[in-house]
């Protein structure tokens, strides 16, 4: 080895040993947005309390005619189940075309098994849940999504790309809480949008307007002083399907077991 | 090596250059990931601005209060009061111009969603006043004998 040459040598691994590890680091986006703060103000999240419910079914009316979804068809982002558990511990449940129409009737839709009639006396507890999709903070039908059709929008609402959807539908069936659906219309899929078009003006959602008893809330958990926030912060809430670690951001009050 | 052993490699990487080119002209150019990466941002940007565009229909009752003043101050007294104009009276949407006459709802079906008696305990349906439809004068509308602008104003 002559003196040129271990000269160079030298400098290359002095060179290579000086260069930060960070240098071959991939840009993590999660730590990005943390070196840069957290620009948004706006986390959207739905409240219901069930014991205010009544089942008259406006919601689900209201959703589908602001939303345009078909009113026969049965299918609908948001809808109403009824729960009546008797006192030999059976639990009956039923949402007849979602509870458009309400629930006008004590008999219980089986679907193709017809109706069953209980009691009034047999009763030890009813009451009624209104769903919707959760809009999850780690929302399980947009990971799926193998063309980026659905995505989550930074004040965590979940949308679906209608012009960009090819209908395969594995986020219908990756949703555990079975709010997704095909749309006859457009043939892509469809879900709740907390009506995006109506909480970005300033209005509630269509749902939320409609139904008459105070039972559905909207609000903005990074506000500490919106009423919806205050009731999260303070008072007995429950989610659907903890287990799934969706991190679902409808919060429900007089949340019972049965409901799944 | 001989010419036919790179042929097939030539035809790939033709197909691979292919696939780039359409790939750039077919994938819109804001297609992009949000904030959280690609499992939950990759997406159309544009598609945020179609929601957020999406025609409103339901006004809410301040819509309908100075034309039809009488009847919304009506409901102001009544029990109803809870009730808004557009669950009866269907949506606004661009009311009077487009619809120029809305659909009012006026079966039985309309009344029995909350009137129909349900005495569940634990939800707040127990509460509501409620009728047996079978035996309450069948086939008769509610309307025809009681004003649901207010419920307590007596029979008709």
């Amino acid at each position: 080895m002559n003196r040129r040459d271990f000269l160079k040598n030298t400098a290359r691994v002095v060179g290579g040993i000086t260069l930060p590890l960070t240098a071959f680091k991939i840009i993590n986006p999660r730590e990005l947005l943390a070196s840069t703060g957290d620009k948004t103000k706006v986390r959207w999240v739905f409240l219901v309390d069930t014991y205010k419910c009544v089942g008259c079914g406006m919601c689900v009316r209201a959703c589908k005619l602001e939303n345009d979804i078909p009113y026969d068809a049965k299918v609908t982002r948001t809808w109403v189940e009824r729960y009546v558990i008797t006192k030999d511990g059976k639990t009956h449940a039923d949402s007849p075309m979602g509870a458009r129409d309400g629930f006008t009737t004590s008999k219980i839709d089986l679907g193709i098994d017809g109706y069953e009639d209980i009691k009034n006396a047999d009763i030890d507890k009813g009451f009624f849940v209104p769903k919707l999709c959760n809009q999850c903070e780690n929302p399980p039908c947009v990971q799926v999504c193998p063309v980026g059709a659905t995505f989550q929008v930074p004040d965590g609402v979940v949308l679906v790309d209608r012009t960009w959807c090819i209908g395969c539908g594995y986020c219908i069936m990756a949703c555990p809480y079975g709010v997704r659906f095909f749309h006859p219309v457009y043939n892509t899929a469809e879900k709740c949008t907390f009506c995006y078009h109506r909480i970005t003006k300033g209005m509630k959602t269509a749902c939320v307007d409609a139904c008459p008893f105070g039972a559905r809330q909207i609000g903005n958990i990074k506000d500490p002083n919106d009423p919806v926030t205050k009731i999260i912060m303070t008072e007995r809430v429950g989610i659907l399907k903890e287990e799934y670690g969706t991190k679902p951001q409808v919060y429900y009050l007089g949340l019972d077991r049965e409901v799944k | 090596m001989k010419s036919h052993v790179y042929r097939p490699l030539w035809v790939v990487i033709g197909l691979v250059c292919i696939i780039l080119v359409v790939r750039y002209f077919y994938v819109p150019k804001d297609f992009g990931i949000g904030r959280r990466g690609y499992m939950y941002g990759w997406h159309r940007k544009a598609d945020v601005e179609f929601w957020k565009n999406y025609k409103v229909k339901y006004k809410g009752s301040a819509y309908c209060k100075d034309c039809h003043s009488e009847n919304y101050n009506k409901l102001m007294q009544s029990p109803h009061v809870i009730i808004p104009c557009e669950d009866c009276h269907s949506p606004a949407i661009d009311h009077p111009m487009d619809p120029q006459k809305l659909q009012i709802q006026k079966g039985r079906g309309l009344c029995l969603r909350c009137h129909y008696p349900l005495p569940y305990p634990t939800s707040g349906r127990a509460n509501i006043p409620s009728i047996d439809p079978d035996t309450h004068n069948p086939g008769t509308e509610c309307v025809m004998c009681h004003n649901p602008h207010n419920p307590l104003e007596g029979l008709k």
